[in-house]
């Protein structure tokens, strides 16, 4: 006779290994088919889209009011150069100048680095992350993308300064930077380029930009993993849309925001 | 006479099988990140016992040169973990699952009992409960893992907009270790838990599955 208990035993075991041996191949057919999807910059469609959620939900929680930490001038240490993107050409420093083209009309404006450096030194001392992994404190000195964009009101249409704290309504939504030989180009949302220590920076650890390290302007944020913290500025421009983003181009997450 | 006693209930089980996989893909392309910056040792001075990890570690595993997609990946599957994590601990406080789960005042003597009786050094019968102390621990001190794993993760993940939380959390250096250590202790956990699981045997394992133990009465 058969015993009843172990056909119960084997009927319930075999649906439930069913279910999950359904559940092994819908993971690995799910898996194959998000790899499969077509590549928006260098990643998968879907998951793109999860990262830019994921950034829109940064944005929606960024505060310029929170500030990155700063730390003791001892602890103030020398980054590794790690991209040299954009710097290949020689610079001369005399012809050099920081081109802004105004939001709206792309009309050119030149600054001289001495127009530039007129404008309040603002200091900070605060982790340099690269999207490595690694980080080093650093002692940077330079002019707020703030108070340059106050003083010069090019980020606006009706030509109102770019006041952090009361953003105009006519505030350009994106920048973009480039090197002045457009090699490397990094967008950046406005929020994060008004924020208080995003800076125009010309002075690391005390000394002048080395060249290596983006003289003679070059811009810091720790608002960002440091892909975003273009060397040797060429164009600052604005737009409506998320402008080109080098790394962004080859698969990272465009916000990069932290 | 055999009987079928209901061990595990289904919404666990599914927490459980859902869980393997991603924290394993969480594992995968956390080492695609961590091999752009492979820093971490255990040694002292110039003396290294272990390096995290040694070049045929990601020749071997093909782990090297994949940072972007390793953090496209993180940053999507981090969703599935945390909401399936979240859904694992609310279901076993409503459901009252967590008695079981949680240790008690009694569960560190007799986790060195069961410690001491699965190294065959003493003949003491396991105790007959669902979860002895020592499963208690460990799979109280697991979820407690995950709870850090995604505080650390949040943490480095956005240390300005988070700043409170990084510095909490001893910085953003020490906020990437901790992730680390994490991990390494999910890898450890896995390799004890597996012993265990073949151990136990078929009866035990089935119940994960199907949900039922067979029991001699």
């Amino acid at each position: 006779m058969l015993d009843p208990i172990p056909a119960e035993a084997s009927r319930r075991s075999r649906r439930s290994f069913l279910t999950l041996g359904l559940l092994g191949l819908g993971g690995v057919g799910g898996w194959a088919w998000l790899n499969s999807r077509p590549a928006v910059s260098g990643v998968p469609g879907p998951l793109r889209r999860v990262l830019d959620f994921n950034g829109r939900l940064n944005q929606a929680y960024l505060k310029e009011t929170r500030l990155a930490p700063e730390f003791a001038r001892s602890r103030a240490s020398t980054p590794r150069v790690n991209g040299r993107i954009g710097l290949a050409p020689p610079l001369d420093p005399a012809t050099w100048r920081l081109r802004v083209l105004a939001y709206g009309t792309d009309q050119p404006h030149e600054f001289t680095l001495a127009q530039v450096m007129a404008l309040p030194k603002t200091e900070m001392i605060t982790e340099f992350k690269c999207i490595e992994g690694w980080s080093v404190v650093v002692r940077w000195a330079g002019v707020r993308l703030a108070d340059f964009l106050a003083r010069y009101p090019l980020a606006t249409r009706s030509g109102r300064p770019a006041n952090p704290l009361s953003p105009p309504a006519d505030l350009a939504p994106y920048l973009s930077l480039i090197t002045p030989d457009a090699q490397y180009y990094v967008g950046l949302d406005s929020k994060s380029a008004l924020h208080p220590q995003t800076l125009l920076a010309y002075e690391m650890n005390g000394q002048p930009l080395s060249n290596a390290h983006g003289a003679p302007l070059r811009l810091v944020t720790p608002l960002k993993y440091n892909i975003k913290s273009l060397k040797r500025i060429g164009t600052i421009a604005f737009a409506d849309t998320r402008p080109r983003d080098y790394w962004a181009e080859l698969g990272y997450d465009w916000d990069a925001g932290h | 006479m055999k009987t079928l006693v209901e061990k595990h209930p289904l919404a666990i089980r599914w927490f459980h099988w859902v869980n393997f996989p991603v924290l394993a893909l969480m594992i995968w392309s956390g080492l695609w990140i961590y091999w752009a910056n492979d820093v971490y040792r255990l040694g002292w001075g110039n003396t290294t016992l272990l390096k995290f990890f040694p070049q045929s570690v990601y020749d071997a595993l093909g782990l090297g040169h994949q940072l972007a997609k390793g953090m496209s990946w993180h940053f999507v599957l981090m969703w599935v973990f945390f909401l399936n994590g979240l859904g694992y601990v609310l279901y076993t406080v409503f459901s009252g699952e967590w008695r079981y789960l949680l240790p008690t005042r009694h569960s560190f003597q007799e986790a060195i009992w069961v410690t001491l009786h699965d190294l065959g050094l003493s003949k003491r019968p396991l105790p007959a409960r669902k979860f002895n102390g020592a499963q208690q621990i460990a799979y109280t001190a697991v979820v407690l893992m995950g709870l850090g794993s995604v505080l650390t993760g949040l943490a480095i993940y956005k240390p300005v907009q988070l700043g409170w939380l990084a510095q909490l959390l001893g910085g953003y250096e020490t906020a990437r270790v901790v992730h680390f250590a994490l991990t390494v202790g999910y890898v450890l956990f896995f390799i004890v838990h597996i012993a265990q699981v073949v151990r136990a045997g078929w009866n035990n394992f089935r119940a994960m599955v199907a949900g039922f133990e067979v029991v001699e009465s």
